[in-house]
């Protein structure tokens, strides 16, 4: 697997201090240099991922790291909060004019996405903001681009000002302000054609159009999947045009997003929002916060981790560990624990947050039920208590009393038993290895996890 | 011979045109190409730690990749070793054979698969707004202006204006697209351009299809349908599977290339939009990883702007702008 998410990258270095009690300066070195690899492979533009390094190393050493007893998620911890916040930290709403209509330019490479995020945001102005928005034809270079936003048009019932091919992109844009004007359209969002940051011809064409209708936003588009040469687009446009925002497309791909933080870096304007799928609903807010998940490959670990922790009862999880050690685990302490996961969460939910999980192959179609989880406690819950301290007692009329009491099936209450066996001996193979290794926190003791 | 005065050379003996597009397309890059290799062997007179680490930023930032870039990085420490070079100026000639050499194995491999007297049949795929139609209109330009008759199958039968964006290509260079409504089964579009093609007695069959993100299983499923389609109506077809890759795409290019090669089983691939700065570097990871070979390059808006690769030129290419930045880093610091 080429993109190998942060957490697995620390693990190899993480394995090699194990034992050592102390976490040195050279660790830290080693760890920062995996940082350093992840981002890379995420996209994140060479001179920014230097510079990031540079911060995250003098927080790490400054005690943050060292000090602690998980290094490793610690490390985890402070370079995902560097990059939320690089990344803007919270989220970034598009600015209103005083007066309308609120004038909207899309300007980006060709291919990034405008025009079809032209309807999209049209689309999100009139459904969440309840606006009407008026869409412009600027594009007068590329073949059929007008016939492409006139069918967005068409689909979303929106109208589409156009003045066709002839005529020059600033004065399309002069009138469909004006346009908008007169029939009390609040927003008007500019469709402008792709062209190379280098292109001096049409970058200056761009300065016009802006100089015309001085935009309240003008936002680069900027395909999520782009590479190190983002911060090149991305400086040359925001120099040229003053950026207001940004808006990354086709994120509903496999890629990291490293080209949001060169972005951004360069920039410094928000990224307003995302694009994430080839319907004219998928458009939604940019979350900070969620990409820098993203890019460094690992879900949302912090929320899972915080949400374990806060659920899960330290002195219980001791006496569970304990009760493992001795192989006596009950049905009981299986139930309380299924308590416990059901209080972090829906499952689903808490799948989307392990890292990996939404990389996994089919995973996106496995629709994880809660009612599972119902029917391995009613399951449960119609044993004796005997029978939950000794499941050795159930037998073909016991488990058939039991699958009658839940509602469920015998083939159901036996593959819970055979789960439940299995579960018992991994456990103790589990914690055979981990005697004698001294310090172990009890909080992540979730069998079904 | 060092290594600049070696790749001037090899640009001099080239006049044809094919030299003279790359020239003009990676002309951002190659005026400062000379002065900053001397810089950079100014710099960095001896072949050390420090040298390797630069040249390894200075293919990372041409998205090369990075397990790439360290395999090579490797093979490169060694080759030092062995052929005992100290001077970083003795290295030049050795990175850029390396990396040409894994680039194209063999010239004449970046030469399309036509099948002479009969119809070539070229499918065309890849992830949204990389550039397919636009390379199949400049494609069916050359193919009419050297005689042949073309047809174009309006396979994009999802994005908005997709149809009308080929019929306008059609239009100007006057080469007839079969198509059929929006939405329609683009396996059927395909089906009727074979016939309508093979009723022409065209010698090029160019099959457009929508942009879709390689990890849409349902869309790819579609995609190998259409493959399917083609082969059962001609066997052997298509002849080229192209993958068409925007030379801004980083490292997710390469989860690019493996999907549709399992889907389509991509015989080349067609880098787009390399008039700008972006190098597309990660053609040279795919070709390491999954050895699909660069047939054509884009290097302009105009007509004739999509043309054969050329190793030798591209790594120049891949060079001259980095180093460029490199240059005002020193600066800078």
């Amino acid at each position: 697997m080429a993109f190998e998410g942060l957490q697995e990258r620390l693990q190899g270095t993480l394995k090699k201090m194990k034992g050592k009690g102390k976490v040195t300066e050279q660790d830290v070195k080693e760890m920062m240099r995996e940082v350093r690899l992840a981002l890379l492979e995420a996209d994140v533009n060479f001179k920014v991922v230097k510079k990031f390094i540079a911060d995250v190393k003098e927080r790490a050493v400054g005690q943050d790291v060292l000090d602690s007893l998980t290094p490793g998620q610690q490390v985890i911890k402070v370079v995902n909060e560097e990059l939320t916040k690089l990344m803007g930290g919270e989220q970034s709403k598009l600015q209103a004019a005083q007066k309308p209509p609120t004038v909207v330019m899309m300007v980006g490479l060709q291919g990034a996405g405008k025009t079809t995020t032209v309807g999209k945001l049209a689309n999100y102005l009139r459904k969440e903001h309840n606006r009407k928005p008026l869409l412009a034809a600027a594009d007068i270079y590329r073949p059929a681009a007008i016939d492409q936003l006139q069918t967005l048009g068409k689909q979303l019932d929106m109208p589409v000002f156009s003045l066709g091919d002839q005529v020059s992109p600033v004065e399309i844009a002069k009138q469909a302000v004006k346009q908008a004007k007169e029939d009390h359209q609040d927003y008007v969002i500019i469709d402008t054609a792709g062209r190379l940051h280098v292109d001096q011809e049409l970058m200056d064409e761009l300065q016009q159009i802006k100089e015309a209708v001085s935009p309240d936003e003008t936002l680069l588009v900027v395909d999520a999947m782009t590479g190190q040469d983002a911060v090149n687009v991305a400086e040359s446009f925001n120099n040229q045009l003053d950026l207001t925002g940004v808006v990354l497309t086709k994120l509903d791909g496999d890629t990291r997003g490293g080209a949001a933080i060169s972005v951004k870096a360069v920039t410094d304007t928000p990224i307003k929002f995302a694009g994430i799928g080839e319907k004219s609903d998928a458009l939604e807010p940019f979350h900070p916060e969620r990409m820098a998940s993203r890019i460094l490959g690992m879900g949302d670990v912090m929320t899972l981790i915080e949400k374990a922790q806060t659920n899960v009862d330290e002195d219980r999880a001791k006496e569970l560990e304990k009760k493992m050690r001795t192989n006596d685990l009950t049905f009981d302490d299986f139930l309380e624990q299924l308590g416990q996961v059901k209080e972090m969460g829906p499952l689903d939910e808490l799948l989307e947050m392990m890292p990996g999980a939404g990389k996994m192959k089919g995973m996106k179609n496995i629709q994880v039920d809660d009612k599972q989880l119902a029917h391995i406690e009613a399951i449960v819950r119609s044993m004796t208590k005997a029978e939950r301290d000794n499941p050795s007692l159930l037998n073909a009329s016991r488990k058939r009393r039991i699958a009658k009491g839940s509602g469920t099936t015998v083939p159901e209450v036996n593959r819970l038993l055979k789960q439940f066996d299995e579960m018992k001996k991994m456990m103790k193979q589990m914690s055979g290895q981990q005697k004698g290794k001294g310090k172990k926190k009890g909080g992540m003791n979730m069998p079904f996890m | 011979m060092n290594f600049f005065k070696k790749l001037k050379d090899s640009i001099s003996t080239q006049t044809d045109t094919v030299t003279d597009k790359f020239k003009d397309g990676l002309s951002k890059t190659r005026d400062s190409f000379v002065g900053a290799m001397n810089d950079l062997m100014k710099d960095y007179r001896t072949v050390d730690e420090d040298f390797f680490e630069e040249l390894e930023d200075i293919l990372i930032s041409a998205d090369v990749g990075v397990h790439t870039v360290m395999d090579l990085i490797e093979q490169l420490k060694d080759e030092a070793r062995l052929r005992n070079i100290k001077d970083a100026k003795d290295i030049q000639p050795v990175i850029s054979e390396k990396l040409a050499e894994m680039l194209q194995k063999s010239a004449n491999e970046a030469a399309i698969n036509e099948q002479p007297g009969e119809l070539t049949v070229i499918l065309f795929v890849g992830v949204n707004g990389v550039g397919k139609t636009t390379s199949i209109g400049k494609l069916a330009h050359q193919y009419k202006e050297e005689g042949k008759k073309v047809v174009m199958a309006a396979g994009d039968t999802f994005r908005a204006g997709a149809i009308e964006q080929l019929e306008k290509w059609g239009e100007r260079v006057g080469v007839d697209v079969v198509k059929q409504q929006a939405g329609s089964d683009p396996a059927a579009v395909m089906y009727d351009a074979i016939q309508s093609a093979r009723s022409k007695k065209a010698d090029v069959l160019l099959c457009d299809t929508a942009g879709r993100l390689q990890n849409k299983v349902n869309l790819m499923n579609e995609l190998s349908k259409v493959k399917r389609v083609l082969g059962r109506e001609i066997p052997d077809a298509p002849h080229e599977v192209l993958l068409v890759l925007d030379a801004t795409t980083g490292q997710n290019a390469m989860s690019q290339a493996k999907a549709f090669q399992e889907a389509t089983d991509v015989s080349g691939i067609v880098l787009t939009k390399l008039d700008g700065t972006a190098k597309g570097g990660i053609v040279l990871a795919i070709r390491y990883e999954l050895d699909i070979p660069v047939k054509l390059v884009g290097l302009g808006e105009g007509m004739n702007d999509l043309q054969p690769f050329d190793a030798t030129q591209y790594v120049h290419g891949l060079f001259a702008e980095v180093l460029e930045q490199t240059d005002t880093d020193d600066e800078n610091s």
